[in-house]
C-alpha cells in the first residue's frame, strides 16, 4: 500500500470536509463573539451616557460607531508592561486562562436547532467547571501582579466567584431536573412544552441564577473586586496594554455566556414565540441583546454592595433558596411521574 | 463519543491561537521604554513599601473550604436530579436526606460565625 492509497481511502474526503466543516464553524462563533465583544463596550457607553443625560462616544465615525475598533488598534500598540517583582510565568498565563475560559464555555452553547461546534452531553457541568477556571486566572493575576491593589483584589473576586459558583450550580439544577439532560439542545428541545421556557415553572432558580450570573461576571451591584475609589481596578491594575484588553474582552465574553446560559436555560434558547424566517438565530440574539442592556442597566441603577452583604447574600439567601428550589421542583416531578 | 469531542479540541486550538495572535503582534508593533519608574507596581503615586504578598484574613482561605465541600456536595444532587425519572421516591427521600445533611452544615457553619464577614464583633455578640 503506497502513500497515496493510505490517505485517499473511501471515506477520508468524509472526514477532511466533516472537519472543515467544523472549522469554519469555530471561526464563525469566534468571529461573531469577537465582534460581539468590540461592539458591546460601545454600547455599554452608550447606554449607560444617555442614562446618565450623556451622549457617549460621539467623535470617531458617525455616533461614534468606528470607537471600539479605534480603542483595540490603540491597545496593540501600547506597551505590555511587566512590573518588578511580578512572577513573570504566572503573569504572562493568568489572562489567557481567563479568556480560554470564558470563549471556550461557549462552544457547547446552540445557537439554533443543530448548530453547535460541540454537541456534548455534559454541555451543562462543562460550563459550569469552565467558569471555576476563570477563578484561576483572577487569583493568579493578583498573586503574580506584585501589587496590593492586584493582590486585595484578587482575594475578594476569588472568594466572591467561588462562593456564588455554589449558588448558580446548584439553581441550575431545577433545569436539569425539568429536562432530564445536562446536553444544551435537550434542555432548549425540553422547553417546547413551556411557553416562554423555564422561567416561569423556575421563577425561583431563575431569579438565583440571574443574581449569581451577576456576581460571577464581576458586575454592579457585585463589583467589589474592581471598586474603582479603592482597589484602582483590582486583580487587573498592574496590566497593560494587550493583556489588559484580555482581560476586558474575558469580562464581556462572560457576561455574554451568563448571557446565553440564561436564555438557553430558562427562557427556551433559540425558540421565540414565533419563526423569523431565514435567520434561525434571531431569536437567541434579541435575547442576548436584552440581556446584555439588563446588565448595564442595573449598573446605572443599583449602587455597590458591601463586601460583608455580598457574602451574607451568596451564602445565607441564595444557596438555601437553590436547594429548596431542588426540593420542590423534585417533589412536583415525582408527584406528576 | 469520540466523534462529538474533536470539534472542541479544534475550537480550543482556534481560541488559543487567536489569544497568541494578539499578544504576539502586540509584543511586535507595542512600545517598549527602559525607564527608572517603568516596572514600579502602582500604588497610588507613592514608592511602593513592603512586599506585595501580604498576610490575610483567613476567612478567604475558610471560604475556599467551604467551596470545595459544597461544590463537591452539588455534583451529587446534579447526578440525582439527571436520574430523578428513573429512582423515583427512593431517590427523592435519599437526596432529601443528604439535602437535610448539607443544610445542617450550612446552619452548623452560620451560627459559628464563619459566613459572618462584619468586623467588630466580639465572642459574647456572637
Amino acid at each position: 500500500m503506497n502513500f497515496f492509497e493510505v490517505v485517499f481511502q473511501p471515506g477520508i474526503m468524509d472526514i477532511i470536509v466533516k472537519m472543515l466543516i467544523i472549522l469554519v464553524k469555530a471561526v464563525v462563533v469566534v468571529g461573531v463573539l469577537m465582534l460581539h465583544v468590540t461592539y458591546a463596550t460601545y454600547f455599554e457607553r452608550k447606554s449607560i451616557g444617555h442614562m446618565q443625560v450623556r451622549l457617549g462616544p460621539m467623535q470617531v465615525g458617525p455616533h461614534g460607531l468606528l470607537q471600539p475598533i479605534a480603542d483595540f488598534i490603540k491597545l496593540f500598540f501600547k506597551e505590555d508592561i511587566i512590573p518588578a517583582g511580578a512572577d513573570k510565568p504566572i503573569f504572562f498565563i493568568a489572562p489567557v486562562i481567563s479568556i480560554f475560559a470564558g470563549m471556550t464555555a461557549i462552544s457547547v452553547i446552540p445557537f439554533f436547532n443543530g448548530f453547535v461546534i460541540a454537541d456534548i452531553n455534559i454541555g451543562l457541568l462543562f460550563i459550569l467547571a469552565m467558569s471555576s477556571l476563570n477563578a484561576y486566572g483572577v487569583m493568579l493575576a493578583g498573586w503574580a501582579s506584585n501589587s496590593k491593589y492586584s493582590f486585595l483584589g484578587s482575594l475578594r473576586s476569588s472568594a466572591q466567584v467561588i462562593s456564588y459558583e455554589i449558588a448558580m450550580g446548584l439553581s441550575l439544577v431545577g433545569v436539569m431536573m425539568m429536562s432530564g439532560s445536562l446536553n444544551l439542545s435537550d434542555i432548549v428541545r425540553a422547553q417546547e412544552r413551556f411557553p416562554g421556557g423555564f422561567y416561569w415553572p423556575q421563577a425561583l432558580g431563575f431569579f438565583v441564577f440571574m443574581v449569581a450570573a451577576f456576581a460571577e461576571t464581576n458586575r454592579t451591584p457585585f463589583d467589589l473586586p474592581e471598586a474603582e475609589s479603592e482597589l484602582v481596578a483590582g486583580y487587573f491594575t498592574e496590566y497593560s496594554g494587550m493583556r489588559f484588553a484580555l482581560f476586558y474582552v474575558a469580562e464581556y465574553v462572560g457576561m455574554i455566556l451568563m448571557s446565553l446560559v440564561a436564555i438557553t436555560c430558562f427562557l427556551g434558547g433559540w425558540d421565540g414565540p414565533f419563526a423569523i424566517p431565514y435567520v434561525p438565530f434571531a431569536w437567541l440574539f434579541l435575547k442576548l441583546y436584552f440581556f446584555i442592556f439588563l446588565f448595564y442597566w442595573i449598573r446605572a441603577t443599583v449602587p455597590r454592595y458591601r463586601y460583608d452583604q455580598l457574602m451574607a447574600l451568596g451564602w445565607k439567601l441564595l444557596i438555601p433558596l437553590a436547594l429548596l428550589n431542588i426540593l420542590g421542583t423534585g417533589l412536583v416531578k415525582v408527584l406528576l411521574r | 463519543m469520540t466523534q462529538r469531542l474533536w470539534p472542541l479540541a479544534v475550537y480550543f486550538f482556534l481560541v488559543i491561537a487567536m489569544v497568541a495572535g494578539m499578544i504576539g503582534l502586540s509584543y511586535v508593533i507595542g512600545q517598549r521604554h527602559r525607564e527608572r519608574e517603568t516596572g514600579q507596581p502602582y500604588e497610588s503615586g507613592i514608592v511602593p513599601t513592603g512586599t506585595a504578598r501580604l498576610r490575610f484574613d483567613v476567612k478567604f482561605y475558610l471560604i475556599a473550604m467551604f467551596f470545595v465541600i459544597f461544590d463537591l456536595e452539588s455534583l451529587f444532587i446534579i447526578s440525582w436530579a439527571i436520574a430523578l425519572r428513573q429512582s423515583g421516591w427512593a431517590g427523592y427521600i435519599e437526596i432529601l436526606i443528604f439535602i437535610s445533611v448539607l443544610v445542617a452544615a450550612l446552619v452548623y457553619l452560620w451560627r459559628l460565625g464563619a459566613l459572618d464577614w462584619a468586623a467588630g464583633k466580639t465572642e459574647k455578640e456572637r
